[in-house]
């Protein structure tokens, strides 16, 4: 089934919205959150369990310190309160991803609370108020074979692995943003963009949408213009790009006009976000069922953070993060808008460990902001999902340098790098892209490009050296790109004058 | 006094997945209405300077160092599992959503 869509502008001149986001971090310590389980991704199925994170009887969790510190520090740098005592909660469902029937987090106590982050959306400053950070653990993952996929004739389960059950995750849930308007789209994704710079400055998790370490749930709902109310919410669940953010707060603001616009009323329910389609499904209505009959988990203590270490941790805070790119904008010598362009297609840390990594400010800008990120969106994904790491384009931009590549050719080292062929280095010997500065090749094809454009030839003899662009760029098609320019500019002068 | 009505015992019946009849109903609902008044008399023995607890114990930041210790293999960790395939545990498909 379709959804009818209203038109943008229409959505706009009916209707406020509101937007809410609640991201789950999965923090990158090396063991669970309640058990000493490795923590990392990608083991054998079901290889990195024990009786606690299988909820097996008896088992007794115990709660990693290292996790509490990073739901501190997240806390911290989104302005939060700290709690001077909090309690873990259970979460019953059932559910298969969870051994034990139910999920260990914090319910009325979060360990984090009333913070905000203020967002920078094509040059305007947005506070998102923050609600509440707490501490929870991740589900395993669901291998569902359906009837005619499956091994067995009709069968019809799921295979579960529980190897990510228990991982720390962090949900930072924000209050309903309000007033954003037409910008709302871009709210949410400059919100979970810079979300991200700063849960990558903290060091605190890997951050990989792609990898499922950072995830965004979409809650948007449509007030009538200028009532200042707050409409019916929906849920859009586990959107994973950046792009992803933007689009589907921008879908469902149009879905939901439609419905409301034909008298209907939006219903509270979770979507499904489909990034081939670019479409929300109906998934699940909230129900009598999500009475989760939370209660304070008997197994564990609480956590009562000293105001001693919640000091102690702010001192270990990166610099926050409008100061900061007012700091990178200085330092790299960028212009407004060149700032605002990074900053709006997310390159600003791929950027900066691209600079660490020995490339100029400007080249680092050049290829991230404009060729890095138009392949991106071309392949609609993220930018720092393209597979061309800050180091591999440090690498690149010194083979420029040292003008064994020129720009035209690195775009075709970009090429093999996203194709997964290698090094930089590697790239430009198997696809022969180096550039010929051998005086040789090279005066034979300026004496060819002299003989074919005599006329050419005679103003550059008589004085006119900017005629000398057409010959330059005669050799230059004849060696397809492979020239050094610089070099052959040099050769056509010391043959005509 | 707290007092648990037939319609609650058969939601949370419903939420916990145990399957009541009617007569299973009309039992349990007075003895859980029992219980129930039972505990409470506790309130009437703690004052309002006594807080609630969760915990027996008066402690509070028991933390784990961050350190790696031994996992089962996979082979312990399916051993309890009535069925499995593809080295995972295999359950009922449950139509619906993730939580």
């Amino acid at each position: 089934m379709t959804d009818t869509l209203v038109p943008w502008d229409d959505v706009l001149a009916a209707y406020d919205p509101a937007l809410g986001l609640e991201v789950h971090v999965e923090l990158n310590t090396h063991t669970k959150m309640f058990c000493g389980c490795p923590a990392v991704f990608g083991g054998e199925p079901n290889t990195q369990v024990c009786p606690t994170c299988l909820g097996l009887p008896g088992a007794m969790p115990v709660v990693n310190g290292k996790a509490v510190e990073s739901a501190i520090r997240i806390g911290l740098a989104l302005n939060c309160e700290i709690a001077e005592w909090c309690r873990f909660a259970r979460k019953n469902y059932f559910y298969p991803d969870m051994p034990k029937n139910f999920q260990t987090s914090q319910y009325d106590e979060p360990i984090c609370f009333e913070g905000w982050i203020d967002v920078e959306v094509e040059g305007e400053t947005f506070r998102v108020e923050i609600e509440r950070a707490h501490m929870e653990e991740d589900t395993g993952k669901s291998l569902h074979v359906g009837g005619a996929t499956g091994r067995i004739h009709g069968a019809d389960y799921s295979l579960v692995d529980y190897n990510r059950a228990g991982i720390p995750l962090i949900e930072i849930v924000t209050k309903p943003i309000m007033g954003a308007g037409a910008k709302a789209p871009a709210v949410a994704r400059a919100y979970v963009s810079q979300l991200r710079d700063l849960i990558l400055a903290l060091g605190v998790s890997e951050a990989r949408m792609d990898q499922g370490n950072l995830r965004a749930d979409v809650n948007l709902s449509l007030a009538p213009k200028g009532t200042g109310g707050l409409g019916t919410r929906t849920e859009t669940k586990n959107v994973n790009s950046f792009r992803s953010v933007e689009r589907a707060v921008r879908y469902e603001m149009q879905r939901h006009a439609a419905v409301l616009d034909a008298g209907g009323a939006i219903f509270q329910e979770t979507r499904h976000w489909h990034e081939d389609t670019g479409v929300t499904t109906a998934g699940r209505a909230k129900s009598d069922a999500d009475d989760y009959r939370y209660f304070p988990e008997p197994d564990l203590v609480p956590v009562a953070p000293s105001r001693e270490w919640v000091e102690e941790l702010r001192g270990t805070l990166p610099e926050n993060p409008v100061e900061r790119r007012a700091r990178l904008q200085s330092d790299w010598g960028y212009t407004d808008l060149e700032m605002r362009d990074v900053v709006a297609s997310g390159v600003l840390v791929p950027i900066e460990e691209t600079v660490a990594a020995g490339a100029s400010p400007q080249a680092a800008r050049k290829w991230w902001s404009s060729e890095l990120a138009r392949r991106a969106n071309d392949a609609g994904v993220d930018v720092v999902d393209l597979g061309v790491s800050p180091a591999q384009v440090a690498a690149v931009q010194a083979l420029v340098d040292a003008g064994t590549v020129n720009d035209k050719l690195a775009r075709q080292v970009f090429d093999g790098l996203i194709a997964g062929e290698g090094t930089p280095e590697e790239i430009v010997a198997a696809r022969g892209l180096a550039v010929v500065s051998d005086d040789g090749a090279l005066g034979a094809a300026v004496d060819a490009a002299i003989a074919a454009n005599p006329d050419v030839a005679d103003k550059i003899r008589d004085g006119k050296v900017a005629a000398a662009g057409a010959l330059i760029g005669a050799v230059m098609k004849e060696m397809r790109g492979q020239a050094d320019a610089a070099r052959v500019r040099e050769l056509v002068l010391e043959k005509l004058t | 006094m707290p007092e648990i009505s037939r319609d609650e015992v058969a939601h949370l019946a419903d939420l916990a997945r145990i399957d009541l009849d009617d007569a299973e109903l009309d039992h349990l609902a007075p003895q859980l209405s029992v219980i129930l008044e039972s505990v409470a008399s506790i309130s009437g023995v703690a004052g309002d300077d006594v807080p609630p607890t969760s915990h027996p114990m008066p402690l509070t930041n028991v933390f784990r160092e961050d350190v790696v210790t031994p996992s089962l293999t996979a082979e312990q960790a399916l051993s309890g599992a009535p069925a499995s395939d593809q080295q995972r545990f295999m359950v009922p498909r449950i139509l619906g959503d993730e939580q």
